[in-house]
């Protein structure tokens, strides 16, 4: 396109596969959010009532929720990016440390440390959810004493889950750039070096440019 | 391509870790919630804002309703009509109820997917005595409480109907059932998961056998007895 460094262009982050699994993802999670403000408030369900179809919206929501999530193991850009998201270095160690880490003095992947501790506290807390929710909806799997351990495990991982997703929704609607990113699957380079150097320096060579 | 990231694998640590302490709270959590609850009902009674009612701390009522908003009766439009395969079908108005005798006792209300609430105190009408009054016919097998949201219905053998700890409950708590309680008037059955105890009850039908109510039809147990 130009030559030199291309300070305008727009880099590559998400490719299809992950757009449309975070898409269904979010529009499963939302759904089972909503329902269980519903289940879980007694004011909210007197006057919506209907309990067996929000709850059964509710579950199948749950049990849909991690489908995408395993077919989007058939993408190898998505299969990559998890590995990114798994894998800790002394870097996101600093980061999570500094006061300035905005600043970028400290080089920082395709997701910074605060990213990747929520992709894994979403996901065990939607693993807890699942098999706690599992044992509640299928009555006779478990007896009673678990079935209420199960309760008490389910509403607690809800409510910090519930948290979780409104931080993360917080945190996306301060960065248009980073909602643009998972919209369309491009963001800025300008955005990418100030925000992941690392990775606009792994994506965005210059000096392979012709 | 790169080659892989570099790091520690500490997301895979994290998601294992999480769901192995989901297991531990599943086998372990009944006494945790016990304990947590003694723990934190003053916080919960002395609470001005009702903010602690929000989140699930502790044993707290959850309210269930099957239909949408449910018009509340009073004691002028309230009634109970005992009918079906009777010899003495009757109507009765609240103020029947509360001259008849009256049995109390205190109990937990247990849910059939695990919550529960300890040391709930009740008084009201035994079912035993309403179907005694009523004299079943010889073909009775079951009786069937209705609701006046309209919809729901539970299901009980005669002999279940009858246990001592099945009552017409008129209080909750030493005063009157409230409507989001199901009041005026409503089922407790002690012995039975919280889904046999018909809220917002308008109806005791008498039938010739057992046939599922609303949540039996829904994959829950028939007979509905706590540990079973």
């Amino acid at each position: 396109m130009s030559e030199g460094p291309k300070v305008g262009a727009d880099l590559d982050r998400f490719v299809r596969a992950e757009r449309v699994v975070h898409r269904l993802v979010a529009i499963l999670m939302g759904t089972c959010l909503v329902t269980a403000v519903i289940l879980y408030n007694g004011s909210i369900m007197l006057a919506v009532g209907h309990r067996h179809l929000v709850e059964t919206i509710h579950v199948w929501s749950g049990l849909a929720l991690p489908v995408p999530m395993l077919v989007g193991l058939a993408s190898a850009a998505y299969r990559f990016d998890l590995r990114r998201l798994n894998r800790f270095t002394s870097s996101d160690w600093s980061w999570l440390r500094s006061r300035s880490r905005r600043g970028g003095t400290i080089p920082v992947g395709k997701f910074n440390a605060g990213q990747k501790i929520n992709a894994w506290l979403v996901a065990g807390a939607t693993g807890v959810l699942l098999g706690t929710g599992a044992l509640m909806y299928w009555t006779g799997l478990v007896r009673l004493s678990w079935r209420s351990g199960a309760t008490f495990v389910h509403d607690w991982s809800a409510l910090a889950l519930g948290l979780l997703v409104i931080g993360h929704t917080v945190y996306a609607f301060r960065d248009p750039e980073a909602r643009r990113g998972m919209r369309t699957g491009r963001v800025s380079a300008r955005w990418a070096r100030a925000e992941h150097a690392a990775w606009a320096d792994e994506v965005d060579r210059p000096e392979l440019d012709p | 391509m790169a080659a892989g990231p570099e790091g520690a694998p500490v997301g895979r640590r994290v998601v294992l870790g999480l769901l192995g302490l989901g297991a531990v709270g599943v086998v372990t959590g009944s006494r945790i919630q016990a304990w947590l609850s003694s723990a934190l009902a003053p916080v919960q009674l002395h609470d001005p804002t009702g903010l602690s009612g929000l989140v699930p701390l502790g044993d707290t009522w959850r309210y269930y309703s099957v239909t949408g908003p449910v018009a509340s009766r009073d004691a002028a439009s309230y009634s109970l009509e005992v009918s079906g395969l009777v010899g003495r079908p009757a109507t009765y108005s609240l103020a029947d109820l509360q001259a008849l005798p009256q049995t109390s006792f205190t109990d937990t209300f247990q849910c059939v997917t695990g919550w529960r609430v300890p040391d709930v105190s009740w008084s009201g009408v035994r079912v035993a005595d309403l179907l005694e009054a009523a004299a079943p016919a010889t073909d009775a097998v079951g009786v069937r409480f209705g609701s006046f949201d309209g919809t729901y219905s539970v299901n009980m053998t005669l002999d279940q109907a009858r246990r001592s700890d099945v009552i017409v409950a008129l209080t909750m708590y030493g005063k009157p059932v409230t409507h989001a309680h199901g009041g005026p008037v409503r089922i407790y059955s002690g012995s039975m998961y919280g889904y046999k105890s018909t809220k917002w009850l308008s109806k005791i039908d008498v039938t010739p056998n057992n046939r599922p109510g609303y949540w039996e039809d829904r994959g829950y147990p028939l007979n509905g007895i706590i540990g079973e």
